[in-house]
């Protein structure tokens, strides 16, 4: 079993909604990237979201978009994503860490083999966002053997049809993608998310988070009434390259407790 | 027409795939949009709600059948092997991208969709699709890469007057790949009401399948016109490769003619041993992009590189996935010409034909010469002259050295 299951079991007893805090590995370079995980679990983050750079970032915004230029420029990789899991594990070995990426680099790297190089780092889960059910055989397959959690993505356009083949092989949480739009446009009305919240829920038997848009403590704090878990990405992302890793971390703690506290 | 099973024409299989290469990598977004649109080709393609208004426009509106036309002055020069050209550059617009625009507006039509999108990297693809959504009155949207705007400037100009809006997307490194990662970006931002119109043999599936089908009618036509004029089949049937859809639409009627060699032509660049060039079978291995498996330009991290070349239309770093299959089964054969032989051909086929040929058709022109001394004087060569050469009048003259 990963870290996410105890992590939302533990969420759930106290009442509280999670936090899960977006970061790029590598941007601007890996050791800014290890500050801001130890930064963002001390600040409150349930989860981190470890980005992992690539050239063609199809479902990102202008903001994850631009810090994967960045990583990429600095020269961060796949196999250097991998070692800051390894080096945020030296300090922190509680605090679930997912990988959210693009297919190719999981390809090249060969996705039996990165699932196992990923358990080894001491990641908790991959998400890959241009692998829909209907492609993700060899990586959920990869990730099964190695314990790893496969958690994907159900959006507005996920019918019912389609909806319990997307959760059948996810766990650790459903994450739900608030809006039809790329990262950091901007999070769907509370209430349809909260309808969505409840048909994935229940369709998944997981805890759902949602994300894609949430920018401000007082939507955290919303979404957070809504669903097991809020994810913040953008917002972290531009502030971290706007003012650095003391301002990032200081939007992350009041994202936190917004989500903590909301209910 | 019924094709044996596992015959070269029978692909894709119901997953989209081509052998290894094809299938529907996108976001979950997207998932149901490319579901719907394959069900609803399925639907249409053989309705007369389709083929009715299909062959009227392909007539009436494109000037369909092209001819087909004997090079005799190349020929002549080369001095080999007889060479006839498919004349696609005299379709309207000035390319064969307007086959596969008129085959998706329509369907978007019939699938109620109010929108329609474009990516475009020499702008082309762009032209044609504007140039279909003012014919039928849908609002049109096109990406192009920054650079590309600045290069094809008349294209650019070309698809206002026709009422389309462009974007010059600066996002990544502004280029053609990026101006279809922006596309995908408004898709998936816009599922319900925009249809997306891919401009080459790519993307998720079914549209491999989709822009080859609209597309075939290049061989089709060509495969009987040349049973007509000379009561053969060509021993070679030539193209170049961007994306591969004016290739794959010469090809695909002669995949079961043993007899006939099909030979695709990537962009070399300054060289494929150099890292400027833009040739995906010949320098590249295979990966995961813009919804498809097939071979990409990329590094060992599975980053995708910028392909080079002179011609805005065969910059693309991947290649459509049916060539990738054809390549590793080996029915095509798949070569490469430079910028500088492009820029050779250009001028010699201007002088010697009286057609300025685009400099996507320029490069296949150049192993079209080497071909015609392997095959000799008994060998008959089909080539798809796919472009016509206006759009690149500016940039060759500015290659030259000329000023305008
Ligand atoms: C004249 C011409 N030929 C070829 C191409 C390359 O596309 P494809 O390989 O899909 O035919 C383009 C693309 O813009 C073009 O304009």
């Amino acid at each position: 079993m990963t870290r996410l299951t105890p992590t939302f079991d533990r969420l759930k007893s106290d009442g509280k909604a999670g936090f899960v805090a977006y970061v790029m590995a590598g941007d601007p370079d890996a050791d800014t990237t290890l500050a801001m995980m130890t930064g963002l679990a001390e600040a409150g983050a349930d989860v981190i979201e470890l980005g992992v750079p690539f050239t063609d970032p199809m479902a990102d915004g202008p903001p994850i978009q631009r810090a994967a230029l960045r990583a990429l420029d600095g020269g961060m990789t796949l196999r250097g994503t991998l070692d800051l899991v390894r080096r945020f594990r030296e300090t922190d070995t509680g605090t679930p860490v997912v990988l959210m990426g693009y297919a190719n680099p999981f390809y090249a790297y060969g996705f039996g083999a990165f699932a196992e190089a990923a358990s080894q780092a001491g990641a908790d889960g991959v998400i890959c966002v241009d692998l829909p059910p209907e492609e993700d055989t060899e990586l959920r397959e990869g990730l099964k053997a190695q314990g790893l959690s496969l958690i994907r993505l159900a959006t507005p356009t996920t019918d019912d049809a389609r909806l319990p083949r997307v959760v059948e092989d996810t766990s650790g949480f459903v994450y739900y993608v608030s809006t039809t739009g790329v990262t950091g446009s901007g999070v769907g009305e509370t209430a349809v998310v909260s309808g969505a919240v409840d048909r994935v829920r229940k369709a998944a038997n997981l805890p759902v988070a949602v994300g894609f848009g949430v920018k401000t403590p007082e939507r955290a704090a919303e979404i957070a009434r809504v669903a097991d878990a809020v994810v913040v990405g953008s917002a972290i992302v531009d502030a971290l390259n706007a003012s650095g890793v003391d301002g990032a971390l200081k939007l992350a703690k009041t994202l936190a407790d917004a989500a903590h506290s909301a209910r | 027409m019924t094709t044996a099973p596992n015959a070269f024409s029978s692909y894709p299989d119901a997953r989209g795939m081509f052998g290894e290469y094809g299938g529907r990598f996108v976001a979950e977004t997207l998932m149901p949009n490319i579901l719907a649109l394959e069900k609803a080709y399925a639907a249409y393609r053989d309705k007369p709600e389709f083929t009715e208004p299909f062959e009227e426009l392909s007539r009436d509106f494109i000037g369909r059948p092209s001819p087909l036309y004997f090079a005799e002055r190349l020929t002549e020069e080369f001095g080999g092997a007889k060479i006839w050209f498919k004349r696609d550059e005299l379709n309207h617009t000035g390319a064969h991208k307007i086959n596969n625009c008129l085959g998706q507006v329509l369907l978007a039509r019939l699938m109620g969709k109010t929108r329609i999108i474009a990516e475009t990297g020499a702008g082309q693809h762009g032209v044609a699709t504007a140039t279909v959504a003012a014919r039928f009155g849908i609002p049109c949207e096109v990406f192009m890469g920054a650079h590309d705007v600045e290069r094809q400037s008349p294209n650019v100009f070309r698809m206002k007057l026709l009422g389309a809006k462009v974007h010059a997307v600066t996002s990544g490194r502004g280029t053609l790949k990026d101006a279809m990662n922006e596309a995908l970006r408004d898709w998936v931002t816009n599922p319900d009401d925009t249809f997306y119109v891919i401009g080459t043999v790519a993307g998720p599936h079914p549209y491999p399948a989709m822009v080859r089908d609209f597309q075939s009618v290049i061989g089709r036509e060509a495969r009987a016109q040349m049973l007509g004029r000379i009561g053969r089949l060509p021993d070679a049937a030539v193209a170049c490769i961007g994306g591969g859809s004016n290739a794959m639409g010469l090809f695909h009627p002669f995949l079961e003619d043993e007899s006939v060699r099909l030979i695709g032509v990537e962009a070399a660049g300054k060289g494929v041993d150099t890292p400027d060039h833009a040739a995906s079978l010949n320098g590249g291995k295979p990966g995961i992009l813009h919804g498809n498996k097939t071979y990409l330009l990329q590094d060992d991290d599975g980053q995708i590189v910028e392909g080079h070349s002179i011609s805005a239309g065969l910059d693309y770093p991947g290649i459509g996935p049916e060539h990738a299959f054809l390549h590793d089964v080996g029915r095509a054969e798949y070569r490469h010409a430079t910028d500088a032989e492009a820029l050779e051909m250009f001028q010699i086929c201007s002088k010697l034909e009286g057609i300025i040929p685009a400099l996507e058709p320029a490069h296949a022109l150049a192993r079209v010469r080497d071909l015609a001394k392997e095959l000799g004087k008994d060998g008959v060569i089909l080539m798809n002259m796919c472009g016509r050469g206006d759009k690149d009048v500016f940039s060759v003259a500015k290659a030259l050295g000329v000023e305008l």
